[in-house]
């Protein structure tokens, strides 16, 4: 029987909707017969055990996993079909956290954070909190979905919002491979259209980065190198321009996972992680300066930890009970996803860290 | 013994080749490094010559190495088939121009 790729993995009844199964992929072969380091081994070997926290500078909180794309490589597993939305009350914990907070950098993400009913409400208080940067990850086509999105370009504009959004690649064909037929098209319209507004423009403050991907089972490039051709390409043949562009690993869970199982590519794409780790990259990966927030307000050292379910190893868990110099004191949960993060020049949501 | 000549895990030993003559081989991986940064070509313009001289060389762990490589750079699949297609132009090419030898040779021996 075919494979509706169309849904996310939770609507497939998919094995690997089970984070318990992702778990059980992650602890197995090659690392449960010693072919290769388990990820708490290798950064043994480097006196880099336990991982440890910095100074907090980034909250980054998943409004939902609700989203109007299904992007083959999701680790998010988000859909059209996801009803998990986090609620105006958890939205009030966070922004009493907000008023508080050291962090710099307010992240907000999804699936899709424009579809949360709440959203525009959340941006209008958090923004009024005076977070230095402001980041919202839009998928673009939200903005050309349906015309109540229409004037989110204006809107994230009034609130200084940094928008990043994801491009896989520069050509029609790889990018909808990835994200969805007609991705591609809806992405360039809703590109011109924030550079109208003054986004992405050569010494504006109106900040628009691009997020790429890779789409399959390799690692990113070079991340100048690889800006270096997405601006060449979108300026010549779009007339587009963007600021950074931050080359992001693709980490094997969720619908990556499935779909590094299904191509039988899991063994040789971690193979490959493992010979890029990069001790360097370890002592600035994200979770170290990041607290992720899920939609019913669980905290986490990151969103892919989120999606396992691996909540931090504190006793404070949860937003409604946040204190960030507590929460400092903690080690950071890891597993054989995190070799994502240390690959080559390192990933993080901001890009490379080494 | 391995029943086959080539398997894809020799290409991670590649490096091993200098554990026999350390001179060479370092010499060796050196220049080849270097050959491969930017200079007057990009590394993306040397990654699909190398590519388009892996299929001409026919070397198994050079086109496994560099589709690898071109698609880390953001290497389209018509970029590379075109550059698959220009070595085999090239090949083909080599062949039939060497016609021109037979005709030669014919010429000169037919009456």
């Amino acid at each position: 029987m075919a494979v509706n790729t169309k849904v996310s993995l939770k609507k497939r009844e998919s094995e690997l909707a089970a984070i318990a199964k992702q778990m059980e992929v992650l602890n197995g072969e090659p690392f449960s017969d010693g072919e290769l380091p388990t990820f708490a081994n290798k950064i043994k070997e480097t006196n880099q055990f336990p991982l440890r926290p910095k100074k907090l500078e980034i909250l980054q909180v998943n409004v939902g996993y609700m989203c109007n794309q299904v992007c083959a490589h999701c680790h998010v597993d988000a859909g059209p079909d996801r009803k998990e939305i986090m609620t105006r009350e958890t939205m009030s914990q966070i922004l009493d956290v907000i008023k508080t907070t050291g962090a710099h950098t307010l992240d907000l993400t999804g699936g899709a954070p424009e579809m949360n009913p709440n959203f525009r409400w959340f941006v209008e208080q958090a923004s009024a909190a005076g977070i230095q940067d402001f980041i919202v990850r839009s998928n673009l086509t939200i903005i050309r979905a349906n015309p109540k999105y229409y004037d989110l370009p204006d809107f994230f504009k009034k609130h200084n919002i940094h928008v990043v959004s994801s491009m896989p690649h520069w050509t029609r064909g790889k990018t909808d491979k990835q994200r969805g037929d007609g991705v591609f098209d809806k992405s360039i319209k809703a590109l011109q259209e924030l550079n109208e507004r003054g986004y992405g423009m050569p010494g504006s403050d109106l900040k628009l980065d691009l997020v790429y991907n890779p789409s399959g089972a390799f690692l990113p490039g070079d991340q100048a190198s690889m800006e270096k051709d997405f601006k060449a390409a979108l300026l010549e043949d779009f007339n587009i321009q963007f600021h950074n562009l931050f080359a992001i690993t693709n980490l094997p869970i969720s619908r990556f996972l499935d779909y590094l199982v299904a191509s039988e590519n899991y063994e040789d794409y971690m193979y490959a992680l493992v010979e890029a780790y990069n001790p360097t990259a370890v002592q600035n990966v994200m979770c170290t300066n990041t607290i992720s927030v899920s939609w019913d307000g669980w905290l986490y050292d990151c969103d892919f930890n989120q999606m396992l379910d691996l909540k931090v190893n504190h006793k404070i868990k949860h937003i409604k009970d946040y204190q960030e110099d507590l929460l400092l004191d903690r080690n950071i949960v890891i597993s054989q996803h995190c070799y994502g993060c240390t690959a080559g020049a390192g990933s993080s949501c901001q890009g490379t860290v080494a | 013994m391995q029943k086959t000549y080539y398997d894809p895990k020799d290409l991670k030993k590649f490096g091993k080749i200098s554990e026999w003559n350390e001179q060479l081989g370092e010499k060796f991986f050196d220049y080849y490094g270097k050959v491969f940064e930017e200079g007057a070509l990009t590394a993306r313009e040397k990654s699909l010559i190398a590519l388009a001289v892996s299929h001409a060389v026919q070397c198994p762990y050079c086109i496994d190495a560099y589709t690898g490589d071109g698609l880390q750079r953001g290497i389209t699949k018509e970029e590379m088939m075109e550059a698959v297609h220009v070595a085999g132009a090239i090949r083909g090419g080599a062949t039939l121009v060497h016609g021109v030898q037979m005709m030669n040779k014919v010429n000169k021996l037919e009456m």
